[in-house]
């Protein structure tokens, strides 16, 4: 077992989720630094509802730890206040969709404080939002919110997609000293992977993507949730004779140009997948730097699978909307590009 | 920079820092008075401080004249806009007195003038106005927040600083001012609730000035005064004159006075009135009579003081004249300012968008340095 063979090296690793090692990092930055404030609404004595939060109340106090009334733009502006004066605080905002009262302030103040101060007044705020579908959630529960983010100047917008990222990306997000945007993809929060928080590996800081799998017939980009989706669609592509690259970009905002650029030149063929709408999503941008910068490398245009153009589907229905293996296989053969 | 070594805070750390959350404790009644207070003209007069109001004086003669000031350097063309407080100075006035240095304002776009007379240099608070940078000062040196064009946007954040400074002990009050429109934002309310829950230091001054641009208070809320929207969230609601200053120094001094002992937040109406239009670039005419204008000169903030004073013998020609002098100084010095042209370097619109600049950026940086230098090259 991964288990025997990790403790028998003496790491000290062993199964973990990643909303365990979220909690995890908002423990160690807590403990670190008397300037983190975690806040929103059920995050004290609940622990959250997904239980991300368990814990710090107890241990760092309600003080550090607070429960808020229930209001979003109230929580983000209080937390802006709060940076203004010297703390660090981590805002919780429980689903995506409910994120969206809070956008004046997140656009208004959160994003510009820096600018329209010259500089003088950095806000250190870290907004974590649980993302995207999959788990059966009813309206307003699934929405993949990121190309709102991504198209607001002054944010950083990072979403993990394993259980050391989750780790190491929180907290650089909280140590950050502008705000960030920190995307959970909330069906990912009970993958299991074997970690240990005493020796996490370097997670380099926001801003880096990471291939998790090489190959030399094309790349699929990604992030967040559809990771292990393309990363079992690369496994599934062998029996074509495919080898698929996997890079994850894991920060949107910054996007990690060169290691994207690097793969697609290496294997000629791209196809960019996530779950947010096709239409004006991450992907779209992706695709045209890649084509920018690519294009005498490329034997076929840069492809997107991505949720469809609609609002989010009732539970029983997302199947069909969230990008699975067999629609991205379906865009690696169209890759062979014979017009 | 860690919170110790920010300004005004540690100066009187406590041991032990009141929790995020507590119960209302204070006394103090919710329900505001039936009409303003006020204290110029009344028997209340009788105890007013000589040498404070001599100084309240002084400063409205100052803030009047950088409202004309201000206006004239729309027409110029050195400033691309201006809300004149013209008829509002002793909200603005009171509000800038009766904060401690370590005390924060927050202001909207229309307060310039509190932020001038809680010591900003006049040049710097315009910059906004002018265009040439959006903050045109450090929040943290001045403790002035910048200034909110969002409607009520910025009083949650009064809320976030002054809880925060409590959590770390330090006795900050922050106070936070909007209009009678930005009573009916959603932020208005969330601030509201959060400041009240978490018995914040923090005052709210409503400076209800008739006119929403062109929406006058009767479509813009139901309630019988704005102060009455206090006692919905649990705190003090106060109704006041706005354009006595001695009443709205009384208020204001109160609610900061009980702020910093713990006491919690308070909501205060001053009832004044815009006397010109909402900006330059309005035409008040269309919603407004010239009746209506004329009664409210009757009732000038300026005027009221100068007129108690006078009768009173607290202040004379002499006086008057010194404070007039004071604010043609200002006015000259404001007109200097305005008058050189800012030297603005086009780089750094890539310099302060993140901490470090992206590679995207550096990018586009690298396209307008390439422009500029065509340019210079032509």
């Amino acid at each position: 077992m991964t288990t025997v063979a990790a403790k028998a090296a003496g790491t000290g690793a062993k199964p973990a989720t990643m909303a365990q090692a979220l909690t995890r990092a908002m423990r160690d930055a807590m403990a670190e630094d008397p300037t983190v404030h975690v806040m929103g609404e059920d995050v004290g004595t609940l622990g959250g509802v997904f239980r991300i939060t368990d814990g710090l109340a107890k241990e760092f106090g309600e003080d550090r730890c607070t429960d808020t009334p229930l209001a979003e733009a109230g929580i983000l502006g209080a937390a802006v206040g709060m940076a203004m004066y010297g703390l660090r605080p981590v805002v919780e905002m429980q689903f995506d969709a409910f994120a969206y009262p809070a956008f004046e302030q997140l656009l208004s103040h959160v994003a510009k404080m820096r600018n329209r101060t010259r500089g003088a007044m950095p806000l250190p705020i870290t907004i974590r939002v649980p993302y995207g579908g999959g788990i059966g959630g009813v309206e307003h529960h699934c929405d993949s919110s990121e190309a709102y983010y991504v198209a607001t100047p002054g944010l950083h917008v990072v979403t993990p997609a394993t259980v050391e990222d989750a780790y190491g990306l929180l907290r650089a997000s909280i140590a950050s000293d502008d705000p960030v945007v920190f995307l959970e993809p909330k069906r990912l929060y009970w993958s299991k992977a074997d970690w240990s928080p005493q020796a996490p590996a370097a997670v380099p800081g926001i801003g880096k993507a990471l291939v998790r799998r090489t190959g030399t017939s094309a790349t699929l980009i990604t992030y967040g949730p559809s990771l292990p989706v393309c990363l079992e669609a690369a496994e599934a592509a062998r029996e074509e004779g495919w080898d698929l690259e996997v890079v994850d970009l894991r920060s949107l905002v910054p996007f990690d140009e060169e290691t994207v650029v690097a793969s697609v030149r290496r294997t000629g063929r791209a196809v960019v997948v996530h779950e947010a709408a096709g239409f004006g999503g991450p992907g779209a941008e992706i695709a045209a730097r890649v084509t920018e910068r690519c294009f005498h490398h490329l034997e076929a245009p840069v492809l997107r699978v991505t949720g469809f153009d609609i609002p989010y589907p009732p539970p029983m229905l997302e199947k069909h909307h969230l990008p699975g293996v067999d629609r991205i296989l379906d865009a690696v053969a169209r890759l062979q590009w014979e017009n | 920079m860690t919170v110790q070594e920010l300004p005004g805070a540690g100066a009187s750390h406590r041991p032990t820092p009141p929790p995020a959350w507590r119960p209302r404790t204070d006394a103090a009644p919710l329900l505001p008075d039936a009409e303003p207070y006020r204290v110029l003209g009344t028997p209340a007069a009788d105890r007013l401080d000589p040498a404070l109001m001599r100084r309240c004086y002084a400063e409205l003669v100052r803030g009047r004249r950088y409202n004309a000031q201000a206006t004239a350097l729309t027409k110029q063309g050195r400033l691309a806009v201006y809300p004149s407080t013209v008829g509002q100075e002793a909200c603005e006035i009171a509000a800038a007195m009766v904060l401690e240095d370590q005390d924060w304002l927050f202001p909207s776009y229309r307060d310039t003038l509190a932020a001038v007379a809680r010591g900003l240099d006049p040049v710097q608070a315009l910059t906004l106005l002018r265009g040439d940078w959006h903050t045109g000062y450090d929040p943290r040196e001045h403790r002035i927040a910048p200034l909110s064009t969002p409607l009520a946007t910025q009083l949650p954040h009064a809320v976030g600083l002054a809880h925060a400074a409590r959590l770390r002990g330090d006795e900050v009050v922050a106070l936070a001012m909007v209009g009678d429109g930005g009573t009916s934002e959603g932020d208005f309310h969330e601030a509201l609730n959060f400041a009240a829950v978490w018995q914040a230091p923090v005052v709210f001054l409503v400076q209800n000035n008739g006119f929403a641009i062109s929406v006058p208070l009767a479509k813009q809320t139901a309630a019988p005064t704005l102060a009455h929207k206090a006692v919905g969230y649990g705190m003090p609601g106060r109704l006041v004159d706005g354009n006595d200053v001695a009443a709205m120094h009384e208020v204001l001094t109160e609610a900061v006075r009980r702020a910093r002992a713990g006491g919690g937040p308070t909501l205060i109406e001053a009832v004044t009135y815009r006397m010109e239009a909402h900006t330059n670039a309005d035409d008040a005419t269309r919603y407004r009579g010239d009746a209506e204008v004329e009664a409210w000169k009757a009732h000038d903030p300026v005027d009221l003081l100068e007129r108690e004073l006078t009768s009173r013998g607290i202040l004379d020609e002499a006086g008057i004249q010194e404070a007039r002098d004071a604010a043609e100084t200002m006015a000259a010095a404001l007109r200097e300012g305005m008058n050189a042209d800012p030297v603005l370097d086009p780089m750094d619109l890539f310099a302060h968008v993140y901490a470090e600049q992206t590679d995207r950026l550096r990018e586009q940086a690298a396209l307008l340095r390439a422009e500029l230098d065509a340019e210079g090259d032509a």
